[in-house]
Parts: structure tokens; C-alpha cells; sequence
């Protein structure tokens, strides 16, 4: 029988907040919790510290240092490693403003993570020593970042139709950058798409990839939901006979059997066969996720439309389409972001896009052997824009949320 | 209406895998078929094309150190490359006129066939089958090897049988992984091949203990023993599983063009026999010898008889080297590797390296 009158003595009560009571609460709150908790965080402390020294006394890092420019850009001549930087800042320019644009009625375009965020990104790219050769430049992106970001938003508080101009201005950033890239028009020195290559070449790829497949996606749901049964069948045969196939069949299709089947001569150029290639297979499975989309919107909402006098075309376009869309957004974003790491199987087909570069550059005699190094980098830079895709669809998703 | 959709899907999808094994045999008459419209006429021989073309295509492996790889500076460097930069320095008087593409073991004789590359300098094994029934010519070999084994000392295998119930790590679609099976068929010896696609995962898989052998060609191992962990720990086994005469490759009925490949090859063999340098090459061109000065295109029409300018062979001297230089500098003493010539010496050395005559 327990008592309910306080004991006598006075000592304080325990603490109810702060981490001690956090940890208290959440981590020891019983026998099991305690040993469940010790031995995950002793194997977590193991393999850390495991990590921690293999980076900074095993690892010998000149295999990504040496090479650094080579799994940026390829075979891309180093003397026109500056058009990089211009579309690089081209990129950084317009993500800025876009950020800037698209914000401007928050309070706080810098709130504190921001900062904390903005602040981290800057001292890296000092002090890290694989960026340090290049620390003035990635420095002054972060600045550019931070200050058209600020000119976006006072631009856009003003003129809030600018946002509808934002995907203008990336399709013209994506023109100037495949000028700038491949050179030509008389005024930039040509540079053949075998030089291509490095993380260019798969954000090329992707980007394209992700641009085309878009539209054919939404055209083959559709087509697939469509009551003109020549449409409906036509949309139903692809879709099936694509996601039938591995896409590894499709690329080997276009990079080696194509060229058999055309005459002498006739060889269209292997990135363009490579970026077709994905985009028939990644539309095929985007068309089963706005099909799901579409699916996904009750049928009153389109009756409900008709009854206001609106057409078929304009019920979907207006009404189903943008619920759909919405509802689709993870899907979507997860086949963008499987479409962009399938690049890498054009490396063994022979483009030397990021992985291919570094299975090339692990054949450097002076590098030999240095698996582990050169594939934990690109390893980080795959995770670094897949991460960076997974965030700006959760973003867009708390955007467009309507639902209460 | 579903069903009809149905009915034409499920048509679709019978009419594929029957097209798909229908493929393989048009391909291999259909190859054959183009190369000997090829060499009906002169004019569409690939000699012509590359020419017209101004730029050699060559097919390489990328990833063999020593053989064909990507240097800090951003070139392509290695001996099967600089055999690619050979012809394109005989053509173009440029070494620097030919785009490289990387091909994996595969996939090389579909591109070749299909006209993705002109050539392949792409360490390929001659053998009486590629050089037949899969429709390519073989020219002079550049580089003798054989199928070596390397185990880890501990291990205790000293033989072949010693791998009986236990794995080797192979790369798969090339000869070697056809040499092994049957050579431990020959032997009664049950093992488990562990197969790759791609050279880089085999090692990486050998070096993290996944199986107990690795098989490849002997330059290969040692050149890979140097880059393992603790190189000392590996032994190679005193077994020679075959012969591996590795060489450039061009297709089928096309003489013109196999033709330049193949005295592009022996040229750089003729000059070491002759003595004639990158170095010395400006001296040699007032040597008195009629031989030399034939083989330099100073007399005769070599040259121009084949299509190619007379004096091909200064300029394949003048900017790859003869082919002790070439040897030397990305597998022998200059390299890392320290491989010695035994076989791919001279004929007048003890080794197998021998040119026609240059007349």
C-alpha cells in the first residue's frame, strides 16, 4: 500500500526537462530500453569511429583530388573548364531568384536553419581541402545564392507575375547551357559529345531525361484512360511492352544494336540514343503513376465540372489534372529520382558519365586499387541530388497542400 | 472494347520475345553480309571512310592499366592505345585524330560489326572462332599473354586441383572464363565460378576474400597484384591455363582496311628490329641502307601502294615509337609495372615478335 502524502524529505524534485530528462524519458525508461539503447549506441560509436579513421588516416584521397575535374566534366578540354562556371552560375543565379520568387511572402526568407544551412555550405567549401583550390568561386555562388534570392523576393513582392516567367527562364537556362557545353553558333569553340562526360553528363542526361518524360507520361495516362479505343490501345501495348523490358535492354538496344540497322554514316549521336532510350522507359512507368493520379480524383469532381459547362478537355486540364498531379507528387518525384541514378548503367555501355569516369580514372595505375575512395565520393555526390529531388518534392507537396 | 485492347496487347507481347530470337541470327548474316559489300568496291572500303571521315574511331577497353586507361592529364594512354594512336599517326600524321570508346567485353564485336568503331585495339584473345564465324580479322598480335591463377600464399593451393570445392572470381564473356571451365573439366576438379561483368568488381571481389582464385591474364595479375591490399600476401601459380595472343581487330572482308591495320602494327615491330627511335629517327633517314630506307618510304611505293601516304612509317616512329618504346613505357621498365618483354621480345631476341619483310 503505497502512500499518497508527499514524503517528508525536501529534496528538489527531479528535473522534468532538459536533455538529462529527455534521455531519462525516452532512452532509459526501463531495463530493456536501457540495453537496447547502450548497445545501439556503442555500435553506432563503433562504426563511426570506424568511418571517422578510415576517412582521415586510411583513405588516401588523391584518387579524387587528381581527378576531380575529370568526374565533373568528363574528358571536357580544361581550357574551357570556365563555361562550367558560367553555367554553374547561371544555375545558382536563377535558383536564387526562383527561391527568392517563390518565397516572397514569408516573413523570413532567412530564417535561422537557413542561415545555418547558408553558413555551413560556406565554410565547407573553405576549408574543405578538395574545394579549397576553387574556394573564391564556390564562394561567391554561395553569396550569389543568398543575395539574388533577396532580389528575387523584393522583385517578386512587387511584380508577383514574375513567378509565372520561372519556368521560362529554366528552359533558357537549359538552352544556354547545352550552348555553352557543346560550343558552336560561331562564337564558342565546338566541343564533341565524346568529350562530354563526369557529373555534366549524368545531370544532362537526367534533366533531359525528367523534361521529356514528363509530357509523354501524362499524354500515355491519358491515352490509357481514354475512350477512343485505337488511343487506349496503342497507350496500353507501350506501356506494358516498355515496362516488360529491363531497362538495361532498352540502353543496349539504342547504344550497340541501333547503329546495325542503319545504313553507313547514319549514326545518330550515342548521348541523344541514350537520353531517348531513358526517356521511353521512364515514361512508360510515370504514365502508371499520374494513371494512379488520375484514379485518385473522385468522379464527382469532373461531373461536377461538366455540370458548370465545361468540355472534356478543359474538366481535365483544369480540374482533374492538377489533383491528380498533386496526389502523384511522391511518385513522381521517386521515378525521377530512380530515372537519374539509371544513368549509371551507360557505364559499362561506354559514356563516361560520373561512374564510368571513375571506373576510368580507377584504371590510372597511380590510382590503382582505390575502389573505396572514389566510390564513397560519387557515392555522396549521387545521395547529394537525389536528397536535394526527395526535398524540393516535400517542399512542392507542403506547397500545393490544400486539404484542411 | 477491353477485350479487343486485350487481344492486341497480348498480341504485342507474343510478337516480342519471337522478334528478339529472331535477332541474333539476322545479325551475325547480317554483318557478314555488309562486310562483303564492302569489298566489292574500293570506294567503300573503311579505309576510305576513316579518311573521308578525317578521325579514326577505335574501340578500347578504358579500364586495363597499362593497356588502355584515362592519365591525370585527361589522355587516353596505355599499349593498346597507342597501337589506336599508331594508325591514326600513319593516316592523319596526327596521333591525337582518333576518338576512343570505351566497350566492355560484350559488347565489342556487336559495335565493331555494327560500325560503331572502326577498329579494336581492346586486349581480344585471337582465336579460331572470332577470326571465323564471328567475321573479324586479326592482326599482328601485340601483345603475348597467357591465363595465369593468383591465390593468397595462406590459402595452401598450389594447383589447379587445389580448387577443388572451392570459387574462383572470373570476368565473364571472354575467353578466360571458357579456358577455366575447361581446364578443371580436364582436370575432374568441381569449383564455383564466381563471374563479373566488369574487371574492376572482380578484383575488388577477390581482394575482399569472396572467392579463393582469381583468373585473368598473367599481365593482368601482376599489374593487379600491385594495387592489392598487401601485394606480397598473392602468389602466382606456376600455370599457364593458354595461350593469349591479344591484338588490334578489324572486320571481316574488308583487306584495304585490315591490310593498313595490320602493316601499321608490324611496322612498329620492323623499326625496333631496325634500330629506328622517336630519338634517332632524323639520323636514320640519311642512312645509306637500302632496307631502312625503303621501310622509311625514302625509296619504293610501300606506302602509297597501299593506299596510305609513303612515309607512314616516319610518322608512326616519329609520334607513338617503335614498339620496344611503346612496350617500355606503358608495361616494362617505365612503368609501374616492370613487365619483362619474355615473350614479347624480338624474334632475334628469344621472343615471338616478328614482321614480314618490308619490300
Amino acid at each position: 500500500m503505497t502512500s499518497i502524502t508527499p514524503p517528508a524529505a525536501t529534496r528538489p524534485p527531479i528535473a522534468q526537462t532538459g536533455p538529462l530528462a529527455w534521455a531519462r524519458k525516452n532512452l532509459f525508461s526501463d531495463w530493456f530500453n536501457s540495453i537496447l539503447t547502450v548497445v545501439v549506441a556503442s555500435v553506432l560509436l563503433w562504426s563511426g569511429w570506424g568511418l571517422v579513421t578510415w576517412i582521415f588516416s586510411k583513405a588516401q584521397w588523391p584518387v579524387v583530388e587528381n581527378n576531380l575535374g575529370f568526374m565533373m566534366t568528363g574528358l571536357y578540354p580544361q581550357a574551357q573548364y570556365w563555361r562550367m562556371w558560367i553555367i554553374m552560375g547561371l544555375i545558382v543565379t536563377l535558383s536564387g531568384l526562383s527561391w527568392g520568387i517563390l518565397g516572397r511572402n514569408q516573413q523570413y526568407l532567412f530564417g535561422r536553419s537557413v542561415l545555418i544551412g547558408i553558413g555551413a555550405i560556406a565554410a565547407a567549401v573553405i576549408l574543405f581541402p578538395l574545394t579549397r583550390p576553387h574556394s573564391p568561386i564556390l564562394f561567391g555562388m554561395v553569396a550569389l545564392t543568398v543575395a539574388t534570392a533577396w532580389v528575387g523576393q523584393q522583385a517578386g513582392k512587387r511584380l508577383p507575375a514574375l513567378s509565372n516567367w520561372l519556368a521560362a527562364g529554366w528552359f533558357l537556362v537549359y538552352i544556354a547551357s547545352i550552348w555553352l557545353i557543346g560550343g558552336g553558333l560561331g562564337i564558342l569553340a565546338p566541343v564533341r559529345t565524346e568529350n562530354w562526360g563526369g557529373l555534366v553528363l549524368t545531370l544532362l542526361m537526367a534533366v533531359t531525361g525528367i523534361a521529356l518524360c514528363f509530357p509523354f507520361g501524362i499524354a500515355l495516362a491519358i491515352g490509357r484512360r481514354s475512350e477512343l479505343p485505337i488511343v487506349q490501345s496503342l497507350s496500353v501495348a507501350y506501356i506494358e511492352l516498355v515496362r516488360g523490358v529491363p531497362l538495361i535492354t532498352i540502353l543496349v538496344m539504342g547504344q550497340v544494336m541501333i547503329p546495325l540497322f542503319l545504313p553507313e554514316g547514319v549514326r545518330p549521336d550515342r548521348i541523344l540514343r541514350a537520353i531517348i532510350a531513358l526517356t521511353i522507359f521512364s515514361s512508360a512507368y510515370l504514365a502508371e503513376n499520374v494513371r494512379a493520379g488520375l484514379q485518385s480524383v473522385p468522379r464527382g469532381q469532373s461531373e461536377a465540372s461538366v455540370s458548370l459547362g465545361l468540355n472534356k478537355p478543359l474538366t481535365l486540364i483544369l480540374i482533374v489534372l492538377p489533383q491528380a498531379l498533386k496526389t502523384a507528387i511522391p511518385a513522381i518525384v521517386g521515378q525521377f529520382i530512380s530515372l537519374f541514378q539509371d544513368t549509371t548503367l551507360l557505364a559499362p555501355l561506354g559514356l563516361l558519365e560520373l561512374l564510368g569516369m571513375a571506373n576510368t580514372a580507377l584504371s590510372n595505375p597511380n590510382y590503382l586499387g582505390r575502389y573505396a575512395e572514389a566510390y564513397a565520393f560519387i557515392g555522396v555526390l549521387y545521395w547529394f541530388f537525389c536528397y536535394a529531388m526527395a526535398l524540393g518534392s516535400r517542399k512542392l507537396e507542403q506547397q500545393l497542400n490544400t486539404t484542411h | 472494347m477491353r477485350k479487343w485492347s486485350f487481344l492486341l496487347s497480348a498480341a504485342a507481347l507474343i510478337a516480342l520475345p519471337l522478334a528478339s530470337c529472331a535477332e541474333p541470327a539476322s545479325n551475325g548474316s547480317g554483318g557478314a553480309t555488309e562486310g562483303t559489300s564492302g569489298s566489292t568496291g574500293p570506294a567503300t572500303s573503311r579505309l576510305q571512310t576513316v579518311i573521308n571521315r578525317g578521325e579514326l574511331v577505335c574501340g578500347v577497353e578504358g579500364n586495363i592499366p597499362g593497356f588502355s586507361f584515362v592519365d591525370d592529364s585527361g589522355n587516353y594512354s596505355g599499349l593498346d592505345v597507342d597501337t589506336c594512336r599508331a594508325v591514326a599517326a600513319a593516316l592523319f600524321d596526327d596521333p591525337e585524330k582518333v576518338v576512343f570508346r570505351n566497350l566492355d567485353s560484350t559488347e565489342r564485336f556487336t559495335a565493331l560489326v555494327g560500325g560503331e568503331v572502326d577498329m579494336l585495339a581492346r586486349n581480344t584473345t585471337w582465336t579460331l572462332s572470332r577470326d571465323t564465324s564471328v567475321g573479324l580479322e586479326f592482326a599482328p598480335t601485340t601483345f603475348y599473354d597467357g591465363q595465369g591463377m593468383l591465390v593468397r600464399e595462406a590459402s595452401g593451393i598450389t594447383d589447379l586441383e587445389g580448387f577443388e570445392g572451392r570459387s574462383v572470381c572470373v570476368e565473364t564473356g571472354t575467353t578466360t572464363e571458357l579456358n577455366l571451365t575447361d581446364q578443371m573439366r580436364d582436370l575432374g576438379v568441381d569449383f564455383e565460378p564466381v563471374v563479373f561483368q566488369d574487371a574492376n568488381a572482380a578484383y575488388a571481389a577477390y581482394s575482399e576474400g569472396r572467392c579463393e582464385g582469381m583468373t585473368s591474364d598473367k599481365s593482368q595479375l601482376v599489374a593487379r597484384r600491385s594495387t592489392l591490399p598487401n601485394p606480397e600476401e598473392h602468389v602466382l601459380l606456376e600455370v599457364t591455363m593458354s595461350k593469349e595472343p591479344l591484338g588490334p581487330v578489324t572486320i571481316n572482308n574488308d583487306s584495304a582496311w585490315f591490310d593498313t591495320v595490320k602493316w601499321v602494327t608490324f611496322a612498329m615491330i620492323e623499326a625496333e628490329e631496325l634500330g629506328i627511335t622517336q630519338a634517332n629517327l632524323e639520323e636514320r633517314l640519311a642512312d645509306e641502307n637500302p632496307g631502312v630506307r625503303r621501310f622509311l618510304g625514302l625509296e619504293g611505293d610501300l606506302g602509297s601502294d597501299m593506299g596510305l601516304s609513303n612515309d607512314f612509317t616516319q610518322r608512326i616512329i616519329r609520334h607513338v615509337g617503335n614498339y620496344g618504346e611503346v612496350f617500355e613505357r606503358n608495361l616494362g621498365q617505365d612503368s609501374i609495372f616492370g613487365l619483362e618483354r619474355g615473350q614479347n621480345a624480338l624474334w632475334s631476341d628469344g621472343g615471338l615478335l616478328y614482321s614480314p619483310p618490308f619490300r
